[in-house]
Parts: structure tokens; C-alpha cells; sequence
């Protein structure tokens, strides 16, 4: 034998070697990520059975009528009162959202700023209503609002008014209890974010000769975002689809998108229509969503520019 | 020795048990109704009876309205022998063929009303949608119509209707001028027209019984369309409510059979018991219903204290009208998404 075949020989077992190594990272790469996935089963396998499972299976009935695969459910959607039934929906979604950040932001600024004694304070006023159910929430506002509520005696006794206001059974009582209700899902995200702003940015904006005001506004506001932007959707979304308050609240005549759902179940029992108004809400969410995190991006985007 | 015995006892057990299996047998039927405290009312006036009468045991169980109907019977192999259902329910289901044609014999039991059955279904309970509303309020002059409920001048305040185009639209013809038996089939775009003039003053379109309670005891409305029953118990309870039969709305709640019910034959024996004028009767002794046969209110069970109170009781009824059920189930679904256009205008 020559010394190039041993060369070769050498040099293939060293390859062989180099391979099995190769082998053993990648086996115990691969072995890594069996385990991540074993941990991470349970709960993929939780979304996948309670929630995109339900939606695939939604979507799909929502195609189907009595004679097979059909359009009937969303057919019968174009109709003007579903048309109203949007429109209100998504004006009761938008001001209660705009009307939480308007509260939220100065409570979660107080909160922010305080001592943590005192923000605990105020955290646990904001959570306190959690712990109650919505149902009374909803309930109690209708005491205070109703004809001979709380409000009205007030401020009849008072001399404001002669006649007792229409607060309730109508689109500002289910704006005023909806608002009530969403105002902790906007404070907590907003309160985390501006927990994390360090108050060095805002020392360094007044020492560069910034006022308080253009302070808060050019430094505070920017960085606070991350938690607007989450408060913003959650309430949102949680809007969109709520039911019980502008069912209690709202005197029968503010039609939610829930409530065209809830009625196609108890009135027509009609299943495939049900589903086809899910799935539109979905989609219009969906949308509005992808809509606001394009915008997030292009905003923090211009802003690094 | 022991284990000898034993088996010669279970032997002789089994022997014994077999003998008499055709006298112990008991065969059972399922109902399915509302539950709670009207439930337990029908089995003390009705299923006892029927119990007793074919020998057989009542198996209970709930539902909560028509989908649970079309469901047991998409299953194909149903379990509840005899549904009830609100009134244009049953006649909805008839329609869709979704329940067994019922036994000449039910339909041909004497005093339930024409209007209160069809070829798949029979009414057992009758209750309305009459005007109520605050005593305090309407001191001298009282409200005895529908067109009192459009009359905001001599009955000023809110008023309180239900969500929905069944009982509204009959109201509103009935306010127009519409004589009760000249309601059907409704002119719909007419009965809308007079909603129209009434619905500034809707305070609260009302989505259950107990909310349209809840409003005219709270005094957030003074005039209310509601179910009897409501109305009633908060006069009871002590409530400044008073109450009309006049040009109310009997409503009435029925018996099905689902399409393949197990025991179809012996359901339709039990409710021709249960429809009998005698065994309809008891009901009244149990819960504040009225019976649906009108008969049942000669067999003298029911006291004529407690008939005032009942809207099928005949000096009550002929004051108002029977809601027609087959109406309601051919133009439900394109009557509500017209209403519901209307509400939110």
C-alpha cells in the first residue's frame, strides 16, 4: 500500500470523524428542540384545541347551508339593519377606546410617578372593579343613571335640570358603563409602560432647557407608546365584542354585532348565519389590526429617521 | 355448599324477575319542558296523572327552545319522546317537518281552540302580552288599549315594548283601528308606520320578561307591554301596577313530538291525557297559568278567584285575540330584520 492511499485513508476516517461530530451537535441540536417542543405542547396544542380549531370549524359552517356548500349566510348579511348594526358597533368601540385613553393616560401617569405605596393605591381602585362581576357593574350604572337614579334625583334636588336626563337605554349610557368597565385594560398596559420610562430622559430633557410640558410631550408621550398602542387594542377589540352592557344598557335600540349573533342562534337558530357574522367581525378586526401595527411601524420608523 | 346456595338463590332470583317481567316492565317516556318551578308544576298536575293512568314512568329533562329540537332530530335517533316549545315554535318545527303528525284523537279532544293547534302540534298553557302600567302614575283616567299606549297626551311617560316584530305589530294595527279579528295576515308596512309615531316615546325595548319588569317598577317607563305573568307578580310583590286584559295577546306554549321520537305511540296517548279539559285544569292548582282548553275551566277545579287572574279564562280571553302561530313562523325571520331596521333608525 502507498502512503497516499493511507493519506487517503487518514484523511476520509478524519472526514468521518469531522461528520460524526457534525452528527452528534446536530442530534443533540434536534434533541433540544424535541424538549422545547414537548414543553411548549401543551399549550400549542391548548390554542390549537381551543381556539384555531373552533375558528377553522366556524368559518367552515358559516359556508355551509341546508343544501351544501353555499354564500346564503353572507347574502343575507347585505341588509341595511346589519349595515347599522356595524356602523354602531365599531362608534361604540372607537369612543369607548378614545374615552379610556383620555381617563387612563393621567390615572396611569399619577400611578407612574407616585410612590409605590401610593401607586398601589391607585392600582388597586382601578382593579378593585375587577373583582365584582360585570353584571353588577352593569346593573349598578343603571341605578345611577335610571330616570329616578342617583344622577337624576342629584341633580334634580340641586335645581340643574327640571325634566330628568335620558342618560341610560340608549348609546351614552352604554358608552359611559362600557367605559367604566374597559378603563383597567387601558391603565395596567399604560401604567407597565411608563413604569419603564426612566426618569434620567426626563431630568436630561429639562437640563437641555425643555419645559415640563414639551418635556412630557416630546420624551414622555414617545416612550409611553408601546403602551398605548397595547391598552388601544385590547379595549378595542374587547368592544367590538361585547354584549351584556349594551344589552342592559343600551334600551334594546343599540344593536351590537354580538347581539345580531346571539339573536341568529335564539330567534332563527340558524347556525351558518351565527358564523357568518363571527367570521366578518373577525375579518374586519383582523384588518384593523394589521391597519395599526402598519402604522406603529411606519411611526417608529419615521421617528428613527 | 354456601356458593351452591347462593347460585340456586340468584337462579331462582333471575327465574323469579323474568316470570314477571311482563307485569313490571315499566316503559318510560321523556319529556322535555322548561324546568324550574313550571316544570315541577307539570309534573304534579300533568305527569303524575298520565304516570298513573298508562302505568309508565316520566323520565324529565330541559330545553331551552327550538334548536334543541332540530338538533335531536338532525341526530336522527332523538331521545325526548314530547317537547314543549312557545307557541310559534311548534308551529315553525311542524312546518320545517321536524315533528310527528299528530293522533286525530289529540287534535279532536273538546275546548282547545282551533287557533291553539295544528296538524304537529297542541297548546297546554296559555299566558299574554297585555298592557300594564303604573297605578301611581295614571291615577283617574286608566289606559284600556293598545291605542291608550300611543296616546301620549292623556297618558304621558316612557313606555316599554318588547325587541322584537311579535305582539308590536299587532299592537300598533290594533291602535290603528284594526278590529282583532281583521289582523291576519299583517299589514306590515302600516303597523310600522303607527310604531313609528310611538317609538320617541320607547324608552326601553325590552329583551326579557324580567327586564321589562324591572323598568316599570324602577319607574323608568309608566306604560309597558309585557307578559302577564310580570305584570301580576309585581302587583303582588306590592308594586303600584295595574293590568288589562283588554286587546291582550294570548300566547300559548305547546306539545311536540320530534320526527323518530323512541316511544312515539305512548307520547301521543300521554298528551291526550294531558289535554283533557280534567287533567289541563290542574295546572292552575300548581302555578299561575291558565290551561289551554277552554273547557277546563267548567270542570269547577279551577276557583273562579284564581280564573280572573288567568288569560285564557274565557271572560278574559274573549277580551283579546290568539296570536297565530303559523303567521309567525312563515314571516319571523324577514318580519325581525325589518324590526330590528326599525329600532336602530
Amino acid at each position: 500500500m502507498s502512503t497516499a492511499a493511507a493519506n487517503d485513508l487518514s484523511i476520509a476516517s478524519r472526514g468521518e470523524r469531522h461528520s460524526l461530530n457534525a452528527d452528534a451537535l446536530k442530534r443533540s441540536e434536534r434533541g433540544e428542540q424535541v424538549r422545547l417542543l414537548a414543553l411548549t405542547l401543551p399549550a400549542l396544542l391548548l390554542v390549537g384545541i381551543v381556539a384555531l380549531a373552533p375558528i377553522g370549524w366556524l368559518s367552515g359552517l358559516s359556508f355551509v347551508g341546508p343544501n351544501g356548500l353555499t354564500l346564503v349566510n353572507y347574502q343575507r348579511l347585505i341588509h341595511p339593519s346589519y349595515e347599522l348594526t356595524l356602523i354602531t358597533t365599531f362608534q361604540l368601540a372607537f369612543l369607548v377606546t378614545a374615552l379610556c385613553l383620555i381617563l387612563g393616560y393621567p390615572l396611569a401617569y399619577l400611578a407612574s410617578q407616585m410612590s409605590s405605596r401610593g401607586a398601589s393605591l391607585v392600582l388597586l381602585c382601578v382593579l378593585f372593579p375587577f373583582w365584582t362581576s360585570l353584571l353588577v357593574r352593569t346593573y349598578a350604572w343603571l341605578v345611577i343613571l335610571q330616570r329616578r337614579g342617583l344622577v337624576n334625583t342629584w341633580l334634580r334636588d340641586l335645581g340643574v335640570i327640571d325634566e330628568p336626563l335620558r342618560l341610560v337605554h340608549n348609546f351614552t349610557g352604554t358608552a359611559i358603563g362600557m367605559t367604566h368597565i374597559m378603563l383597567p385594560f387601558m391603565v395596567l398596559p399604560l401604567y407597565a409602560a411608563m413604569k419603564n420610562i426612566s426618569p434620567d430622559y426626563m431630568r436630561a430633557a429639562s437640563n437641555l432647557g425643555a419645559s415640563p410640558i414639551r418635556a412630557f410631550w416630546n420624551v414622555f408621550v414617545p416612550l409611553s407608546r408601546p403602551g398605548i398602542f397595547a391598552g388601544l387594542i385590547i379595549v378595542f377589540v374587547l368592544s367590538l365584542g361585547f354584549y351584556v352592557t349594551p344589552a342592559l344598557l343600551g334600551g334594546g335600540r343599540v344593536m351590537m354585532w354580538s347581539m345580531q349573533i346571539e339573536r341568529s342562534i335564539a330567534v332563527y337558530s340558524d347556525w351558518g348565519a351565527a358564523s357568518a357574522l363571527g367570521v366578518v367581525l373577525l375579518v374586519i378586526t383582523m384588518g384593523i389590526l394589521w391597519l395599526v401595527s402598519r402604522l406603529a411601524s411606519i411611526g417608529s420608523f419615521m421617528e428613527r429617521a | 355448599m354456601r356458593i351452591r346456595v347462593i347460585l340456586s338463590a340468584s337462579v331462582f332470583a333471575c327465574a323469579a324477575t323474568l316470570a314477571s317481567a311482563p307485569v313490571h316492565a315499566q316503559q318510560t317516556l321523556t319529556i322535555a319542558s322548561w324546568g324550574g318551578a313550571y316544570q315541577k308544576a307539570q309534573r304534579q298536575a300533568w305527569f303524575d296523572v298520565v304516570e298513573k293512568e298508562l302505568g309508565i314512568k316520566i323520565k324529565e329533562d330541559t330545553t331551552s327552545g327550538l334548536a334543541d329540537v332540530r338538533a335531536q332530530v338532525a341526530s336522527g335517533r332523538p331521545t325526548w319522546d314530547i317537547v314543549q316549545q312557545g307557541n310559534y315554535s311548534c308551529a315553525i318545527l311542524d312546518k320545517e317537518g321536524k315533528v310527528e303528525k299528530l293522533d286525530p284523537a289529540i287534535l279532536a279532544v273538546p275546548g282547545i281552540p282551533a287557533n291553539m293547534k295544528g296538524e304537529g302540534w297542541v297548546s297546554n298553557l296559555v299566558y299574554s302580552a297585555a298592557l300594564a302600567w303604573n297605578d301611581a302614575k295614571y291615577k283617574d283616567k286608566k289606559p284600556s288599549g293598545w291605542a291608550d299606549m300611543w296616546d301620549v297626551k292623556t297618558f304621558p311617560g316612557g313606555r316599554t315594548m318588547r325587541r322584537s316584530p311579535v305582539y308590536n305589530l299587532e299592537a300598533a294595527l290594533i291602535a290603528d283601528g284594526v278590529p282583532m279579528d281583521k289582523l291576519y295576515p299583517l299589514d306590515v308596512d302600516r303597523a310600522l308606520k303607527k310604531l313609528k309615531e310611538i317609538r320617541p316615546n320607547v324608552t326601553v325595548w325590552w329583551a326579557s320578561g324580567a327586564q321589562s319588569a324591572q323598568v316599570l317598577k324602577d319607574g323608568d317607563v309608566d306604560m309597558a307591554q309585557i307578559w302577564n305573568g310580570r305584570a301580576q307578580d309585581l302587583a303582588k310583590s306590592g308594586a303600584k301596577v295595574a293590568l288589562t286584559f283588554n286587546q291582550q295577546i294570548l300566547l300559548t306554549d305547546c306539545w311536540v313530538v320530534p320526527k323518530g321520537a323512541p316511544n312515539k305511540e305512548l307520547a301521543m296517548k300521554a298528551i291526550q291525557i294531558m289535554s283533557r279539559p280534567e287533567v289541563q285544569a290542574r295546572i292552575s292548582l300548581f302555578i299561575n297559568y291558565g290551561p289551554a282548553n277552554a273547557d277546563a275551566f267548567k270542570t269547577g277545579i279551577i276557583k273562579p278567584e284564581v280564573a280572573a287572574s288567568l288569560p285564557s279564562a274565557p271572560e278574559n280571553a274573549k277580551k283579546g285575540f290568539v296570536l297565530d302561530a303559523n303567521y309567525w313562523a312563515a314571516n319571523l325571520d324577514e318580519l325581525t330584520k325589518k324590526f330590528d331596521l326599525f329600532i336602530q333608525e
